[in-house]
């Protein structure tokens, strides 16, 4: 991590970038926010560990309407959204110094604290950087070991892989995550009966408080105004007035970000009711490889999303 | 002081929800909120939170005020019915019960909350004691004590049994009702039991938090810190904050169009959201500094202005636990203090 810090103070003495967004350290080491360093004193708070989850890419918005350009730090997977967030044309790419950062994967706070560990004060282990695979958890009620390894977010467990696909340099080694198919479960879901189907969805669905924090940590979701949040449409809601809302939510969230959704796990880390939410996007990444051949969305700024081009050959409704 | 043995539990809810509707946290979809109880219902007496805090059963997300309907070119109101049936919470911690008396000065205060009075005049609220506190829990610093419920009875879960007492006429009826299902217990138990607690919360990293620095008459010299502008910047504006936050009591009041007929409800608002106190003329707060500040300001300066010193917050620590960006009171209180 000091490697990183390093350069990063480096580039901003020489004026090569005015700014970093990066990782600030919280206050029990499990809780790191995102956060913009304006000047390299400000780097002391800086970190960068298995709790830095957050996908910077999408405050590179605000980031652009700075004088000069910013250091971001993106992990391989929040480089697919910095391509998606460009290639539909809400940053610049002249406005940003990527620095790819390498990782062992992210790591889960509710994982860690569904093995009934709590009253947590301090976590070593948790550095990105380090071929250690242990935890060493610190508590008021004692103190716990975990394997890194076990304690990761789902979307490690099923990671797209540790190429950057978008960077200037890249500082720090990867290591392999994986240990799950990604689509295991869609499988496992379009199995089920539309009345299973629909049990399973409205069971997960009734929890949601319409807080938005899947919308909002979504870097596909970049709208400068949500049909949601708009007075100007009956479909304005803060709350779901019933369980119709409460579906009908999500359903257009989903369809609205299908092609575009890079599977980054955002909206899942997020979401404080634990709703599986990245399984709608899965669904949808599935059925666009079956019916157009394999596509990842921001994997590159130049292919077509084939839901936003026509070929002849496109599949028709009805004739899959 | 009564207790009875962890197993029999089951028969007690059992018996208590035959009587009246009975509220409790419950596991459903890998997410435990406060639920109402049948057979089947999963009960998770031993976490200590819930998800959403117990509010909405006093003030729901979002509950109908009245409807109108047209019928033969003449519009009739139709009143929405106030919550009249006796019902009971069971197992609120002392923070989310201390929040329930936040909510009271604001809408038990003139002119009247109806739909909130009612609901509070019906539940009886049994408060349990946090066996095991977490270290985003900082309710002694508002002088909360989580080892002491103050719920119309107070609860604990001690080894192998479940102990209350009562604290109120409500406390005393329910105990009475369901007496035949327990047996005499030491106070000396509970005692114990309470230190061990406190002793616990003594170590806590948060519990310790100065407030010092907030309270009456700040504004002046809190309102043009520039920090909020600096500890705005992660906020992604979602309000989940606001959402599960037990003393959070925004709302805003909408009409929904069902054909013939118009159903005006009101809804949680969040101060995080961009169209928070829309007017006519457009909205007071235009940046999202100016909302984020207004969420912290109005916990700690403003409501202490209008409620004698109060802050309308309780530390409950779900405001730390689940900010998607790790922001939260704690680290805005520490900021600031830092600066002073
Ligand atoms: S999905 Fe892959 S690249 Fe992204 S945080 Fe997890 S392990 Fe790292
Ligand atoms: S983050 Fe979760 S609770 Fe919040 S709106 Fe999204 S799905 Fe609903
Ligand atoms: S402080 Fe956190 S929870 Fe609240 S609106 Fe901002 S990002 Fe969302
Ligand atoms: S502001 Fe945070 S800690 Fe305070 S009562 Fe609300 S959710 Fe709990």
């Amino acid at each position: 991590m000091q490697e990183l810090k390093n350069r990063i103070k480096q580039l901003m003495e020489e004026n090569v970038a005015q700014r970093a967004l990066g990782w600030k350290k919280g206050e029990f080491g499990y809780d790191a926010q995102a956060a913009f360093f304006e000047s390299t004193d400000e780097l002391d708070d800086f970190v960068y560990n298995g709790f830095c989850g957050a996908n910077l890419s999408k405050y590179m918005i605000e980031a652009c309407k700075k004088e000069g350009r910013t250091i971001i730090c993106l992990k391989p997977c929040d480089t697919y959204s910095f391509n998606q967030l460009l290639k539909e044309h809400r940053i610049q790419r002249e406005k940003a110094y990527i620095i790819g950062v390498g990782c062992k994967g992210t790591l889960d706070i509710s994982k860690i604290k569904a093995n009934g560990i709590e009253g947590i004060v301090d976590i070593e282990g948790a550095d990105m950087f380090s071929s250690e695979n242990l935890l060493k958890i610190k508590t008021v009620y004692g103190d716990h070991e975990l394997a890194y390894s076990d304690a990761l977010l789902e979307r490690c467990n099923c990671c797209k892989g540790k190429e950057h696909m978008i960077f200037d340099e890249i500082i720090g080694e990867s290591a392999d995550t994986v240990s799950a198919d990604r689509f295991e479960q869609i499988e496992k879901i379009e199995q089920l009966t539309s009345i299973e189907k629909f049990e399973f969805f409205r069971n997960e669905l009734s929890k949601c408080i319409r807080c938005n924090a899947c919308r909002n940590a979504c870097p596909a979701c970049n709208c400068r105004k949500c049909v949601f949040d708009s007075d100007k449409f009956d479909s304005a809601q803060k709350a779901n007035s019933d369980s119709f809302e409460e579906k009908m939510f999500h359903i257009i969230r989903a369809f609205h970000v299908a092609g575009r959704c890079t599977d980054c796990g955002e909206c899942s880390r997020v979401c404080p009711q634990n709703i599986p939410l990245h399984l709608f996007n899965r669904k949808f990444i599935k059925d666009i490889n079956m019916l157009y051949g394999d596509f990842s969305a921001g994997s590159n700024c130049e292919e077509n999303c084939p839901l936003t081009s026509y070929s002849f050959d496109d599949a028709e409704p009805g004739k899959i | 002081m009564k207790k009875i043995n962890l197993n029999k539990l089951k028969e007690l809810f059992a018996y208590i929800s035959e009587k009246s509707s009975l509220f409790l946290p419950i596991e459903s979809a890998n997410s435990i909120n406060f639920g109402m109880y049948d057979e089947k219902a999963k009960v998770r007496l031993d976490v200590l939170k819930t998800s959403k805090s117990p509010k909405d059963l006093f003030f729901p997300q979002s509950e109908t005020l009245y409807s109108c309907q047209s019928a033969k070119g003449k519009i009739s109101i139709e009143p929405q019915a106030l919550q009249n049936d006796e019902f009971v919470v069971f197992g609120m911690k002392n923070c989310d019960f201390a929040a329930l008396e936040i909510l009271d000065k604001v809408f038990l205060s003139e002119p009247v909350d109806t739909f909130y009075k009612a609901r509070r005049d019906n539940a009886t609220i049994v408060t349990l004691a946090c066996a095991r506190p977490s270290e985003s829990c900082f309710c002694k610093a508002y002088g909360i004590d989580c080892a002491q419920g103050a719920g119309d009875v107070s609860a604990w879960i001690i080894g192998e049994y479940f102990y209350w007492c009562a604290n109120t006429q409500k406390g005393v009826a329910l105990l009475e009702k369901t007496a035949h299902l327990f047996e005499d217990a030491d106070e000396a138990d509970v005692e114990s039991a309470k230190a061990q607690i406190r002793d616990i919360v003594a170590k806590m990293p948060l519990m310790s938090l100065d407030l010092k620095n907030w309270g009456k008459g700040k504004t002046a010299e809190k309102f043009d810190s520039p920090l909020w502008d600096e500890l705005y910047k992660p906020c992604l504006a979602c309000g989940t904050c606001t959402f599960v936050c037990p003393t959070c009591q925004c709302y805003d009041i909408k009409d929904y169009k069902a054909g013939e007929k118009v159903v005006r409800y009101r809804c949680w608002d969040s101060c995080m959201y961009s169209d928070f106190t829309m007017m006519a003329h457009g909205n007071n707060r235009t940046s999202q500094m100016q909302r984020f500040r207004q969420r912290f300001m109005h916990k700690l300066v403003y409501f202490p202005d209008n409620n004698d010193g109060v802050f309308s917050c309780t530390g409950c620590g779900r405001c730390v636990d689940k900010c998607p960006a790790s922001l939260n009171i704690v680290k805005v209180i520490k900021a600031f203090d830092k600066e002073a």
